[in-house]
């Protein structure tokens, strides 16, 4: 038999030259393509030294389900018609959330092989053309439908056992879990392209201000927590998680362009390199070593840090994949930024905020920029963009000079996790 | 507490496939049995006909007792899908099976509470029927 060398490493190094999100939001006259098309523009309107989309060779698009969103198949040659890239090769590429994740490491292997210089990756999802509970079906039919399904194990529910295994094992609490929701509003706050740009202590003042409009009892909230805790303000979904446990429905789109190291600079004169990527694979939820740990994402983070050749010490900020709360503690845990169990105090500490030692989500994460789910992958990829060119505007973190950021996408409840690492060139 | 709603549909049954035929038949007859691997003597869920941890086409099945542990446990609030509308509240459920094996399941239990469910208590498997072919697994906390 032949001797496997698993060398995992790319066959010459990639970086990432632009970058282009649409709004995110609810746009009810807007398909996945007009969203798509929305984010190309805007990556283009952005290139540091202008660029030719003739140049563009190939590329991936992430995409859940435009099938059962919008009853549109085959959408891959649709946006690339509508961005007027045709003949060149478009290939959609489904992983669940995880979905334009994975595309980007398809093109980032597509540069690496040698086969292309430059390569257009992006995602999309049209999610507010259904009703929520058509939207919530068409999620729920990522959980295995013989067996999961059938007992109503959907994702709140699936978070929510993660979440209470967490607290069973840890010092865990439900403060902590509603206090990443508060962290994550505060950053979204700053990000002009957030579903909600609103403190959790805006909607407070809202909520007061509507019961007084109407008439109504007037609810009094000493802190953004005392609010949060009000089961009419923020009512259950799936104890221990509630309303704003929860990331949101949302349309939107992102995109990159990924082209040779070598010829990076043609490009821009602060090209993003891609350090490292990382993907695994995980068993369902009832079937994992851990319940408090998503075995896929540990896995991929190890490839990514390898190939980069990095410790988690020198990570300076991540996106993560906060579809709920929880996850975000539990994928603070599996990066390694915090031991297990320490994440509930770092969010306590605020050591996850913009000015703490470890900067997660700096755009608001799913939470409150939000979850259009084929598009969140490469949208965690553009915010670490700007953040290690310095652009992050209001948002952008406090420790100077960040070099190193990381990227952290889960498909379903962690049957897919993928993972990048990329590096400012020094 | 939703009877004004308008009536759920029902839960999309499981459609079974040839290798999980058994498993459901049992399941009608209010028996819960479980895939087991001769070649490396342990049980497993999902049903199915290779065995996940050695890849053994040697396998056979064992009756379950029926009993076990909650793993962990949620208790869904708001129905994620117009099915499940009017069960909520409902509790979904990992058991770990005296056997061995995990499955995801629900806990049939009056009015839910956290406090009313730890981790780690004693629970046994009962039916639901949900049709003429089909018969759900769930558990109820043992007495
Ligand atoms: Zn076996």
């Amino acid at each position: 038999m032949a001797t496997i060398n698993k060398k995992r490493q790319l066959g010459r190094p990639v970086s990432v030259v632009g970058a282009g999100l649409s709004q995110f939001g609810a746009f009810p006259d807007k398909d996945s393509r007009d969203l798509f098309v929305e984010a190309f523009r805007d990556m283009i309107q952005n290139m540091d030294k202008g660029f030719d989309i003739q140049d563009i060779e190939c590329a991936y698009v992430g995409n859940y389900s435009s099938d059962l969103f919008e009853h549109q198949g085959h959408t891959a040659p649709i946006v690339a018609d509508w961005l007027g890239i045709t003949p060149i090769p478009i290939t959609r590429i489904e992983n669940a959330c995880a979905s334009s994740g994975s595309a980007l490491r398809e093109g980032v292997m597509a540069i690496a092989s040698g086969m292309y210089d430059v390569v257009l990756v992006g995602g999309m999802e049209k999610m507010t053309n259904l009703p929520t509970d058509g939207v919530t079906d068409v999620l729920a039919s990522a959980a295995d439908g013989l067996y999961e399904v059938p007992a109503g194990l959907t994702f709140p529910g699936i978070f929510g056992a993660i979440a209470k295994a967490h607290m069973d094992r840890y010092e865990t609490n439900l403060d902590h879990l509603l206090k990443v929701a508060i962290k994550n509003h505060a950053n979204g706050a700053l990000n002009p392209k957030a579903q909600f740009q609103q403190t959790v202590n805006t909607m407070a003042e809202r909520r007061i201000a509507r019961a007084q409009e109407r008439g109504q009892d007037v609810p009094e909230y000493n802190s953004e927590l005392d609010f949060l805790n009000d089961e009419r303000a923020n009512p259950w979904i799936a104890w221990p998680l509630r309303l704003y446990d929860c990331a949101p429905i949302t349309d939107g789109a992102s995109c990159v362009l990924l082209v040779s190291e070598d010829i990076a600079h043609n490009f821009t004169d602060k090209p993003i390199n891609i350090a490292g990527i990382g993907q695994a694979t995980g068993k369902p939820l009832h079937d994992s070593d851990e319940l408090t740990s998503l075995s896929a994402a540990k896995a991929a983070s190890q490839q990514a840090y390898e190939m980069a050749g990095i410790t988690v010490s020198n990570v300076d900020l991540a996106e993560v994949h906060d579809c709920f709360t929880i996850a975000e503690i539990v994928a603070t845990e599996d990066l390694g930024f915090f031991a297990p169990g320490e994440g509930p105090r770092a969010v306590d500490e605020g050591r996850t905020a913009l000015d703490g030692d470890h900067p997660i989500n700096t755009s608001g994460g799913l939470k409150a920029k939000g979850h259009p789910v084929g598009a969140s992958g490469v949208g965690q990829v553009i915010e670490i963009y700007h953040q290690l060119r310095g652009e992050g505007g209001e948002r952008q973190v406090k420790k100077e000079n960040p070099t190193v950021g990381v990227t952290h996408n889960v498909g379903g409840t962690g049957g897919t996790c993928v993972v990048n690492v990329l590096r400012r060139e020094s | 507490m939703s009877q004004q709603q308008q009536a759920s549909p029902p839960i999309p049954a499981p459609v079974p496939q040839p290798e999980s035929d058994f498993y459901w038949e049992k399941c009608k007859e209010e028996e819960l049995w479980l895939r087991h691997c001769k070649a490396c003597d342990s049980s497993y869920f999902y049903p199915r006909d290779i065995c996940p941890g050695c890849f053994s086409r040697d396998t056979d099945w064992i009756q379950s007792s029926g009993k076990g542990i909650i793993h962990t446990f949620s208790i869904v609030h708001r129905g994620p899908t117009p099915s499940f509308r009017d069960k909520a509240p409902y509790v979904p459920v990992i058991i770990e099976l005296e056997e061995g094996p995990r499955m995801p399941s629900n806990l049939v239990i009056d009015d839910p509470q956290p406090e009313k469910i730890k981790i780690g208590m004693a629970v046994e498997v009962v039916f639901e029927v949900l049709d003429d072919k089909i018969s759900l697994p769930k558990f109820k906390l043992s007495s």
